[in-house]
Protein backbone atom coordinates (compact mmCIF):
# COMPACT_ATOMS: atom_id res chain seq x y z
CA UNK A 1 0.00 0.00 0.00
CA UNK A 2 1.22 3.62 -0.86
CA UNK A 3 2.48 5.45 2.61
CA UNK A 4 1.90 9.08 2.86
CA UNK A 5 3.51 10.72 5.97
CA UNK A 6 1.90 14.18 6.71
CA UNK A 7 2.40 14.83 10.22
CA UNK A 8 5.92 16.55 9.89
CA UNK A 9 4.87 19.02 12.86
CA UNK A 10 4.90 15.83 14.88
CA UNK A 11 7.86 14.43 14.06
CA UNK A 12 10.06 14.12 10.93
CA UNK A 13 11.86 11.18 9.36
CA UNK A 14 15.80 11.34 9.90
CA UNK A 15 17.49 12.61 6.55
CA UNK A 16 19.57 9.95 4.99
CA UNK A 17 23.00 12.51 5.11
CA UNK A 18 22.24 12.67 8.94
CA UNK A 19 22.03 9.09 9.63
CA UNK A 20 25.51 9.14 7.87
CA UNK A 21 26.57 11.71 9.27
CA UNK A 22 25.71 10.54 12.98
CA UNK A 23 27.09 6.56 12.62
CA UNK A 24 30.69 7.33 13.56
CA UNK A 25 30.08 8.83 16.49
CA UNK A 26 27.35 5.56 18.04
CA UNK A 27 31.11 3.64 17.43
CA UNK A 28 34.59 4.79 16.00
CA UNK A 29 34.33 8.57 17.28
CA UNK A 30 31.81 7.74 20.80
CA UNK A 31 34.44 9.46 22.76
CA UNK A 32 33.49 11.72 25.93
CA UNK A 33 33.38 15.88 24.76
CA UNK A 34 34.83 16.44 28.48
CA UNK A 35 37.98 14.34 28.09
CA UNK A 36 41.47 15.59 26.64
CA UNK A 37 42.46 12.47 25.13
CA UNK A 38 42.26 12.43 21.37
CA UNK A 39 38.97 10.07 21.56
CA UNK A 40 37.65 13.39 23.42
CA UNK A 41 38.73 16.32 21.25
CA UNK A 42 37.41 14.28 18.20
CA UNK A 43 34.17 14.73 19.93
CA UNK A 44 34.83 17.72 21.00
CA UNK A 45 35.45 18.75 17.94
CA UNK A 46 32.43 17.71 16.34
CA UNK A 47 30.13 19.23 19.04
CA UNK A 48 31.91 22.39 18.56
CA UNK A 49 31.47 22.68 14.94
CA UNK A 50 27.67 21.83 15.46
CA UNK A 51 27.24 24.44 17.68
CA UNK A 52 28.36 27.13 15.04
CA UNK A 53 26.68 25.66 12.58
CA UNK A 54 23.49 26.27 14.62
CA UNK A 55 24.93 29.87 15.81
CA UNK A 56 24.84 30.88 12.35
CA UNK A 57 21.73 29.98 11.28
CA UNK A 58 20.49 32.52 13.15
CA UNK A 59 23.41 35.11 13.78
CA UNK A 60 24.18 34.59 17.32
CA UNK A 61 27.60 33.47 18.90
CA UNK A 62 28.76 29.84 19.45
CA UNK A 63 28.77 30.53 22.96
CA UNK A 64 25.32 31.29 23.00
CA UNK A 65 23.62 27.71 22.28
CA UNK A 66 23.52 25.30 24.76
CA UNK A 67 22.57 22.02 23.44
CA UNK A 68 19.48 20.48 25.01
CA UNK A 69 17.50 17.18 25.27
CA UNK A 70 14.89 18.64 22.56
CA UNK A 71 12.03 21.56 22.71
CA UNK A 72 10.85 20.82 25.55
CA UNK A 73 13.52 21.05 27.68
CA UNK A 74 14.54 24.62 26.11
CA UNK A 75 11.36 25.89 26.60
CA UNK A 76 11.79 24.96 30.22
CA UNK A 77 15.08 26.00 30.74
CA UNK A 78 14.76 29.12 29.08
CA UNK A 79 11.65 30.21 31.47
CA UNK A 80 12.03 28.60 34.32
CA UNK A 81 15.93 29.55 34.62
CA UNK A 82 14.91 33.35 34.14
CA UNK A 83 11.95 33.21 36.45
CA UNK A 84 14.31 31.53 39.45
CA UNK A 85 16.96 34.04 38.28
CA UNK A 86 14.61 37.27 37.63
CA UNK A 87 12.26 36.45 40.84
CA UNK A 88 13.84 39.24 43.05
CA UNK A 89 13.43 41.77 40.22
CA UNK A 90 9.46 40.63 39.22
CA UNK A 91 7.01 37.99 39.45
CA UNK A 92 5.24 38.56 36.40
CA UNK A 93 5.93 36.62 32.96
CA UNK A 94 3.60 37.37 29.86
CA UNK A 95 3.19 34.24 27.44
CA UNK A 96 0.19 33.57 25.12
CA UNK A 97 -3.14 31.27 24.82
CA UNK A 98 -2.14 29.20 21.86
CA UNK A 99 1.33 28.10 22.94
CA UNK A 100 3.06 24.40 23.37
CA UNK A 101 2.41 22.66 26.64
CA UNK A 102 5.93 22.71 27.37
CA UNK A 103 5.17 26.52 27.53
CA UNK A 104 1.20 26.33 28.61
CA UNK A 105 2.31 23.86 31.79
CA UNK A 106 6.32 25.35 33.15
CA UNK A 107 3.70 28.88 33.07
CA UNK A 108 1.11 27.01 34.92
CA UNK A 109 3.68 25.28 37.43
CA UNK A 110 5.05 28.82 37.92
CA UNK A 111 1.70 30.39 38.81
CA UNK A 112 1.68 27.60 41.44
CA UNK A 113 4.59 28.70 43.11
CA UNK A 114 3.24 32.39 42.93
CA UNK A 115 4.17 34.01 40.17
CA UNK A 116 1.74 35.79 37.62
CA UNK A 117 1.40 35.12 34.37
CA UNK A 118 -0.56 36.66 31.72
CA UNK A 119 -1.76 34.97 28.35
CA UNK A 120 -2.26 37.39 25.65
CA UNK A 121 -5.44 36.89 23.34
CA UNK A 122 -4.69 35.40 20.23
CA UNK A 123 -7.26 36.79 16.63
CA UNK A 124 -9.04 34.35 14.76
CA UNK A 125 -6.60 34.10 11.98
CA UNK A 126 -3.76 33.39 14.42
CA UNK A 127 -2.00 35.94 15.68
CA UNK A 128 -1.14 37.30 19.14
CA UNK A 129 -2.35 40.60 20.06
CA UNK A 130 0.32 42.99 20.37
CA UNK A 131 -1.47 46.11 21.54
CA UNK A 132 -2.41 43.93 24.07
CA UNK A 133 1.16 42.66 24.91
CA UNK A 134 1.73 46.59 24.65
CA UNK A 135 -0.51 47.29 27.60
CA UNK A 136 0.30 44.11 29.62
CA UNK A 137 3.98 44.89 30.42
CA UNK A 138 4.66 46.33 33.60
CA UNK A 139 7.72 47.08 36.21
CA UNK A 140 7.28 43.25 37.47
CA UNK A 141 7.34 41.76 34.14
CA UNK A 142 10.75 39.65 33.92
CA UNK A 143 9.71 37.83 30.71
CA UNK A 144 7.65 37.67 27.66
CA UNK A 145 7.45 33.99 26.02
CA UNK A 146 5.71 34.28 22.85
CA UNK A 147 5.91 31.18 19.77
CA UNK A 148 7.47 31.91 16.66
CA UNK A 149 5.52 29.35 14.40
CA UNK A 150 2.32 27.93 16.16
CA UNK A 151 2.44 23.65 15.84
CA UNK A 152 -1.17 22.98 15.36
CA UNK A 153 -2.02 26.00 12.79
CA UNK A 154 0.80 27.35 11.71
CA UNK A 155 0.85 30.79 11.46
CA UNK A 156 4.32 32.62 12.10
CA UNK A 157 4.17 35.10 14.70
CA UNK A 158 6.24 38.46 13.47
CA UNK A 159 9.21 38.15 16.20
CA UNK A 160 10.98 41.25 14.78
CA UNK A 161 8.15 43.41 15.59
CA UNK A 162 7.74 41.72 19.11
CA UNK A 163 11.43 42.29 19.71
CA UNK A 164 10.90 46.00 19.45
CA UNK A 165 8.06 45.84 21.54
CA UNK A 166 10.59 44.11 24.66
CA UNK A 167 13.09 45.99 23.48
CA UNK A 168 11.60 49.36 24.30
CA UNK A 169 9.67 48.11 27.44
CA UNK A 170 13.07 46.44 28.60
CA UNK A 171 11.94 42.99 28.68
CA UNK A 172 13.08 39.92 27.91
CA UNK A 173 12.04 37.97 24.83
CA UNK A 174 11.84 34.01 24.75
CA UNK A 175 10.24 32.90 21.80
CA UNK A 176 9.91 28.80 20.59
CA UNK A 177 10.80 28.35 17.64
CA UNK A 178 10.57 24.60 17.28
CA UNK A 179 8.49 24.50 14.49
CA UNK A 180 9.84 27.59 12.74
CA UNK A 181 13.62 26.64 12.59
CA UNK A 182 15.23 26.41 9.46
CA UNK A 183 11.59 26.78 7.64
CA UNK A 184 11.63 30.68 9.08
CA UNK A 185 14.51 32.88 8.92
CA UNK A 186 15.33 33.51 12.11
CA UNK A 187 18.19 36.47 13.05
CA UNK A 188 18.35 36.88 16.81
CA UNK A 189 19.98 40.20 16.97
CA UNK A 190 17.23 41.58 14.19
CA UNK A 191 14.51 40.14 16.74
CA UNK A 192 16.23 40.88 20.04
CA UNK A 193 16.08 37.69 21.20
CA UNK A 194 16.97 36.49 24.50
CA UNK A 195 16.29 33.45 24.53
CA UNK A 196 15.33 31.11 21.66
CA UNK A 197 13.89 27.12 22.01
CA UNK A 198 14.93 24.81 19.15
CA UNK A 199 14.55 21.00 18.39
CA UNK A 200 16.49 18.66 16.01
CA UNK A 201 13.40 16.39 15.25
CA UNK A 202 11.10 18.69 13.69
CA UNK A 203 13.76 18.79 10.88
CA UNK A 204 14.38 15.88 9.37
CA UNK A 205 17.14 15.39 12.35
CA UNK A 206 17.79 13.15 15.36
CA UNK A 207 15.20 13.20 18.64
CA UNK A 208 15.90 13.88 21.98
CA UNK A 209 18.49 16.57 21.09
CA UNK A 210 17.53 20.85 20.76
CA UNK A 211 19.03 23.91 21.39
CA UNK A 212 18.51 27.01 24.15
CA UNK A 213 19.95 30.45 22.40
CA UNK A 214 21.09 32.52 25.65
CA UNK A 215 21.97 35.52 24.54
CA UNK A 216 25.47 36.78 25.76
CA UNK A 217 25.12 38.60 29.41
CA UNK A 218 21.98 37.05 30.27
CA UNK A 219 22.24 34.61 33.43
CA UNK A 220 19.77 31.54 33.77
CA UNK A 221 18.88 29.10 36.59
CA UNK A 222 21.04 25.91 35.95
CA UNK A 223 17.61 23.25 35.48
CA UNK A 224 19.76 20.51 35.78
CA UNK A 225 22.77 20.20 38.31
CA UNK A 226 25.78 17.78 37.61
CA UNK A 227 28.87 18.67 35.41
CA UNK A 228 30.10 21.97 34.14
CA UNK A 229 29.28 20.75 30.48
CA UNK A 230 27.65 23.52 27.80
CA UNK A 231 28.97 26.25 29.53
CA UNK A 232 27.81 25.62 33.15
CA UNK A 233 24.64 25.75 32.05
CA UNK A 234 23.42 22.44 31.13
CA UNK A 235 24.72 19.45 33.13
CA UNK A 236 25.39 15.79 31.29
CA UNK A 237 27.59 14.21 29.03
CA UNK A 238 27.02 15.75 25.50
CA UNK A 239 24.86 14.00 23.16
CA UNK A 240 28.00 13.77 20.32
CA UNK A 241 25.96 11.58 18.11
CA UNK A 242 22.31 13.89 18.48
CA UNK A 243 24.34 16.89 18.18
CA UNK A 244 26.00 16.65 14.82
CA UNK A 245 23.21 14.90 12.98
CA UNK A 246 21.26 17.96 14.29
CA UNK A 247 23.57 20.75 12.83
CA UNK A 248 23.51 18.24 9.83
CA UNK A 249 19.68 18.50 9.23
CA UNK A 250 20.20 22.57 9.35
CA UNK A 251 23.02 22.57 6.94
CA UNK A 252 20.45 20.29 4.79
CA UNK A 253 17.46 22.71 4.87
CA UNK A 254 17.76 25.03 1.76
CA UNK A 255 15.65 27.61 -0.08
CA UNK A 256 14.60 25.47 -2.84
CA UNK A 257 13.09 23.06 0.14
CA UNK A 258 10.89 25.97 1.76
CA UNK A 259 10.04 26.92 -1.68
CA UNK A 260 8.87 23.44 -3.07
CA UNK A 261 7.00 23.45 0.52
CA UNK A 262 5.34 26.63 -0.27
CA UNK A 263 4.29 25.05 -3.46
CA UNK A 264 2.86 22.62 -2.30
CA UNK A 265 1.05 23.78 0.57
CA UNK A 266 -0.91 26.54 -0.94
CA UNK A 267 -1.67 23.60 -3.71
CA UNK A 268 -3.17 21.95 -1.59
CA UNK A 269 -5.06 24.14 0.45
CA UNK A 270 -6.82 25.76 -2.92
CA UNK A 271 -7.64 22.32 -3.48
CA UNK A 272 -9.26 21.50 -0.17
CA UNK A 273 -11.16 24.52 -0.14
CA UNK A 274 -13.20 22.96 -3.43
CA UNK A 275 -14.65 20.73 -1.10
CA UNK A 276 -17.93 21.34 0.22
CA UNK A 277 -17.78 22.49 4.08
CA UNK A 278 -14.17 23.42 4.70
CA UNK A 279 -12.28 25.97 6.19
CA UNK A 280 -8.53 26.75 6.61
CA UNK A 281 -7.17 27.29 9.84
CA UNK A 282 -4.94 30.51 10.54
CA UNK A 283 -4.17 33.10 7.96
CA UNK A 284 -2.85 31.92 4.42
CA UNK A 285 -0.32 34.57 4.70
CA UNK A 286 2.12 34.31 7.21
CA UNK A 287 2.15 30.77 7.42
CA UNK A 288 4.55 27.61 7.92
CA UNK A 289 5.63 26.13 4.50
CA UNK A 290 4.56 22.61 5.53
CA UNK A 291 1.32 23.37 7.68
CA UNK A 292 -1.97 22.75 6.58
CA UNK A 293 -5.06 23.05 9.40
CA UNK A 294 -8.65 22.28 8.01
CA UNK A 295 -11.81 21.95 9.53
CA UNK A 296 -14.54 19.41 7.82
CA UNK A 297 -18.09 19.97 8.97
CA UNK A 298 -20.10 17.45 9.93
CA UNK A 299 -17.20 14.61 10.39
CA UNK A 300 -15.11 13.39 13.54
CA UNK A 301 -11.14 14.12 13.44
CA UNK A 302 -10.52 11.17 15.10
CA UNK A 303 -12.51 9.64 12.63
CA UNK A 304 -10.89 10.91 9.46
CA UNK A 305 -7.51 10.86 10.60
CA UNK A 306 -8.20 6.89 11.68
CA UNK A 307 -9.86 5.99 7.66
CA UNK A 308 -6.93 8.08 6.27
CA UNK A 309 -4.81 5.47 8.22
CA UNK A 310 -6.36 2.64 6.46
CA UNK A 311 -5.91 4.26 3.19
CA UNK A 312 -1.54 4.77 4.20
CA UNK A 313 -2.03 8.32 4.85
CA UNK A 314 -0.62 10.02 8.31
CA UNK A 315 -2.29 13.36 9.75
CA UNK A 316 -3.31 14.44 12.79
CA UNK A 317 -6.05 15.52 14.74
CA UNK A 318 -5.87 18.39 18.29
CA UNK A 319 -9.32 17.69 19.54
CA UNK A 320 -9.96 13.98 20.96
CA UNK A 321 -13.18 13.26 22.83
CA UNK A 322 -11.41 11.64 25.55
CA UNK A 323 -13.06 13.43 28.90
CA UNK A 324 -16.94 13.28 29.29
CA UNK A 325 -16.32 16.17 26.90
CA UNK A 326 -15.09 16.67 23.88
CA UNK A 327 -12.82 18.91 24.06
CA UNK A 328 -11.52 21.13 21.49
CA UNK A 329 -7.94 21.78 21.31
CA UNK A 330 -6.61 24.76 23.47
CA UNK A 331 -5.09 26.83 20.20
CA UNK A 332 -8.31 25.98 18.24
CA UNK A 333 -10.24 27.73 21.41
CA UNK A 334 -7.65 30.63 21.50
CA UNK A 335 -8.86 31.47 17.70
CA UNK A 336 -12.17 31.30 18.69
CA UNK A 337 -13.41 28.67 16.09
CA UNK A 338 -16.51 27.40 17.22
CA UNK A 339 -16.66 23.60 19.18
CA UNK A 340 -18.09 21.68 16.34
CA UNK A 341 -15.43 23.13 14.17
CA UNK A 342 -13.07 21.69 16.43
CA UNK A 343 -13.89 18.38 16.24
CA UNK A 344 -13.94 18.25 12.35
CA UNK A 345 -10.35 19.76 12.40
CA UNK A 346 -7.58 17.74 10.39
CA UNK A 347 -3.91 19.13 10.27
CA UNK A 348 -1.52 17.90 7.28
CA UNK A 349 2.13 19.11 7.80
CA UNK A 350 4.37 18.33 4.75
CA UNK A 351 8.01 17.84 4.43
CA UNK A 352 10.72 18.53 1.65
CA UNK A 353 10.14 14.48 0.77
CA UNK A 354 6.63 14.95 0.06
CA UNK A 355 5.47 14.84 -3.73
CA UNK A 356 2.69 16.60 -5.55
CA UNK A 357 1.88 12.58 -5.93
CA UNK A 358 1.59 12.35 -2.15
CA UNK A 359 -0.47 15.00 -2.23
CA UNK A 360 -3.10 14.20 -4.94
CA UNK A 361 -3.24 10.48 -3.36
CA UNK A 362 -4.35 12.48 -0.18
CA UNK A 363 -7.14 14.64 -2.01
CA UNK A 364 -8.49 11.46 -3.63
CA UNK A 365 -8.58 9.48 -0.31
CA UNK A 366 -10.14 12.33 1.70
CA UNK A 367 -12.55 12.94 -0.80
CA UNK A 368 -13.64 9.43 -0.22
CA UNK A 369 -13.58 9.35 3.18
CA UNK A 370 -15.01 12.49 3.78
CA UNK A 371 -18.24 11.95 1.79
CA UNK A 372 -18.08 8.19 3.65
CA UNK A 373 -18.00 9.53 6.84
CA UNK A 374 -20.85 12.86 6.15
CA UNK A 375 -22.89 9.61 4.81
CA UNK A 376 -23.57 8.01 8.06
CA UNK A 377 -23.59 11.28 10.13
CA UNK A 378 -27.20 12.58 11.14
CA UNK A 379 -27.57 15.29 8.88
CA UNK B 1 -3.36 10.27 25.11
CA UNK B 2 -2.03 7.13 23.45
CA UNK B 3 -4.20 3.81 23.17
CA UNK B 4 -4.93 1.34 20.63
CA UNK B 5 -8.11 0.14 19.32
CA UNK B 6 -9.35 -3.72 18.45
CA UNK B 7 -9.31 -5.06 15.29
CA UNK B 8 -12.73 -6.21 15.85
CA UNK B 9 -13.93 -2.41 16.80
CA UNK B 10 -11.34 -1.17 13.66
CA UNK B 11 -13.55 -3.72 11.23
CA UNK B 12 -17.09 -2.34 12.82
CA UNK B 13 -15.67 1.12 11.98
CA UNK B 14 -14.34 0.52 8.48
CA UNK B 15 -17.10 -1.32 7.19
CA UNK B 16 -20.02 -0.72 9.08
CA UNK B 17 -23.11 -2.71 8.02
CA UNK B 18 -25.81 -1.17 10.08
CA UNK B 19 -25.24 2.60 8.73
CA UNK B 20 -28.13 4.33 7.41
CA UNK B 21 -31.55 6.03 8.03
CA UNK B 22 -35.07 4.09 8.39
CA UNK B 23 -37.91 5.97 7.03
CA UNK B 24 -41.41 6.26 8.86
CA UNK B 25 -39.28 4.36 11.97
CA UNK B 26 -41.60 2.77 14.77
CA UNK B 27 -39.13 4.69 17.02
CA UNK B 28 -35.82 7.55 16.73
CA UNK B 29 -33.52 8.03 19.53
CA UNK B 30 -31.41 10.90 19.47
CA UNK B 31 -28.65 11.47 22.09
CA UNK B 32 -25.31 13.47 22.33
CA UNK B 33 -24.63 17.17 21.55
CA UNK B 34 -22.49 18.13 18.95
CA UNK B 35 -20.87 20.59 21.02
CA UNK B 36 -19.11 18.56 23.32
CA UNK B 37 -18.77 15.40 21.55
CA UNK B 38 -20.59 12.72 19.54
CA UNK B 39 -23.91 12.94 18.30
CA UNK B 40 -26.53 9.31 17.22
CA UNK B 41 -29.46 8.92 15.84
CA UNK B 42 -30.91 5.35 16.09
CA UNK B 43 -34.19 3.98 14.40
CA UNK B 44 -35.68 1.00 14.65
CA UNK B 45 -38.78 -0.84 13.60
CA UNK B 46 -40.44 -3.22 15.59
CA UNK B 47 -43.17 -6.08 14.45
CA UNK B 48 -44.96 -8.21 17.54
CA UNK B 49 -42.21 -6.78 20.04
CA UNK B 50 -39.33 -7.83 17.78
CA UNK B 51 -36.83 -5.18 16.82
CA UNK B 52 -36.66 -6.72 13.09
CA UNK B 53 -34.94 -3.57 11.64
CA UNK B 54 -32.60 -1.37 13.01
CA UNK B 55 -30.27 1.75 11.49
CA UNK B 56 -28.00 3.91 12.75
CA UNK B 57 -26.31 7.71 11.83
CA UNK B 58 -23.43 8.77 13.96
CA UNK B 59 -21.00 11.56 13.72
CA UNK B 60 -18.06 10.81 16.42
CA UNK B 61 -15.23 9.02 17.14
CA UNK B 62 -14.31 5.56 15.83
CA UNK B 63 -15.32 4.32 19.58
CA UNK B 64 -19.12 5.52 18.82
CA UNK B 65 -19.58 4.53 15.32
CA UNK B 66 -17.97 1.39 15.72
CA UNK B 67 -20.56 1.02 18.95
CA UNK B 68 -23.65 1.61 16.93
CA UNK B 69 -23.27 -0.68 14.46
CA UNK B 70 -22.38 -3.53 17.21
CA UNK B 71 -25.59 -2.07 19.17
CA UNK B 72 -27.31 -2.69 16.10
CA UNK B 73 -25.93 -6.28 15.31
CA UNK B 74 -26.55 -7.11 19.15
CA UNK B 75 -30.29 -5.62 18.96
CA UNK B 76 -31.90 -6.88 15.50
CA UNK B 77 -34.05 -9.63 16.04
CA UNK B 78 -34.35 -9.60 19.75
CA UNK B 79 -37.61 -8.61 21.53
CA UNK B 80 -38.05 -5.37 23.29
CA UNK B 81 -37.39 -6.45 26.26
CA UNK B 82 -33.98 -8.88 25.51
CA UNK B 83 -32.54 -5.30 23.63
CA UNK B 84 -33.26 -3.57 26.91
CA UNK B 85 -30.44 -5.86 28.73
CA UNK B 86 -28.22 -5.28 26.94
CA UNK B 87 -25.07 -3.33 28.57
CA UNK B 88 -22.29 -1.35 28.60
CA UNK B 89 -20.06 -4.26 29.30
CA UNK B 90 -21.21 -5.99 26.42
CA UNK B 91 -20.72 -3.68 23.94
CA UNK B 92 -17.33 -3.08 25.91
CA UNK B 93 -16.34 -6.86 25.57
CA UNK B 94 -17.44 -7.63 21.91
CA UNK B 95 -15.60 -4.52 20.87
CA UNK B 96 -12.23 -6.05 22.17
CA UNK B 97 -11.88 -3.56 25.12
CA UNK B 98 -12.08 0.23 25.65
CA UNK B 99 -9.76 2.49 26.90
CA UNK B 100 -11.68 4.19 30.12
CA UNK B 101 -11.63 7.97 28.40
CA UNK B 102 -13.22 6.72 25.20
CA UNK B 103 -16.04 4.57 27.56
CA UNK B 104 -18.86 7.18 27.36
CA UNK B 105 -18.59 7.00 23.82
CA UNK B 106 -20.27 3.43 23.51
CA UNK B 107 -22.49 4.42 26.60
CA UNK B 108 -24.31 6.68 24.20
CA UNK B 109 -25.35 3.89 21.96
CA UNK B 110 -27.46 2.13 24.62
CA UNK B 111 -28.64 5.40 25.38
CA UNK B 112 -29.85 5.97 22.11
CA UNK B 113 -31.61 2.41 21.88
CA UNK B 114 -33.54 3.00 25.05
CA UNK B 115 -34.55 6.42 23.88
CA UNK B 116 -35.52 4.47 20.78
CA UNK B 117 -37.51 2.15 22.45
CA UNK B 118 -38.94 4.82 24.90
CA UNK B 119 -40.22 6.73 21.64
CA UNK B 120 -41.69 3.68 20.73
CA UNK B 121 -43.50 2.93 23.14
CA UNK B 122 -45.00 5.59 23.32
CA UNK B 123 -46.16 6.50 20.01
CA UNK B 124 -47.30 2.64 20.37
CA UNK B 125 -49.26 3.74 23.21
CA UNK B 126 -50.93 6.51 21.41
CA UNK B 127 -52.19 4.12 18.78
C1 LIG C 1 6.02 24.50 19.20
C2 LIG C 1 6.67 23.35 19.90
N1 LIG C 1 7.38 23.55 21.01
C3 LIG C 1 7.98 22.54 21.67
C4 LIG C 1 7.91 21.24 21.23
C5 LIG C 1 8.58 20.16 22.00
O1 LIG C 1 9.76 19.75 21.39
P1 LIG C 1 10.44 18.35 21.76
O2 LIG C 1 9.55 17.29 21.21
O3 LIG C 1 11.77 18.38 21.08
O4 LIG C 1 10.55 18.29 23.24
C6 LIG C 1 7.17 20.98 20.07
C7 LIG C 1 7.03 19.61 19.53
O5 LIG C 1 6.22 18.81 19.91
C8 LIG C 1 6.53 22.06 19.39
O6 LIG C 1 5.80 21.85 18.30
ZN1 LIG D 1 -16.23 9.63 21.13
Amino acid sequence: MKKVYLDNAATTKMADEVVKAMNPYFSDKFGNASCLHSFGQEARDAVENARKIIADKINAEPEEIIFTSGGSESNNLAIKGIAYELKGRGNHIITSKFEHPAVLNVSKELEKQGFKISYLNVSRDGFIDLEQLKQSITKQTILVSLMHANNEIGTVQDIEKIGRICKEQNVLFHTDAVQSFAKVGIDVKKANLSLASFSAHKLHGPKGIGALYVKKGITIKKQIHGGSQEFNQRAGTENVSGIVGFAKAVELMKEKDIEKMNTLRDYFIEELLKFDGTSLNGSKENRLCNNISVSFKNVEGESVLLALDDKGIAVSTSSACTSAKLEPSHVLKAIGLKPEDSHGTIRFTLSKYTSKDDVDYTLNSLKYVIKKLRGISPE
Amino acid sequence: MSFKYSDKLMRHFHNPKNAGKIDNADGIGIVGNRSCGDVMHLYITVKNNIIVDIKFKTLGCAAAISASDLLCELAKGKTIDKAMKITKQDLVELLGGLPAPKLHCSLLAIDALHKAIEDYTIKNQLK
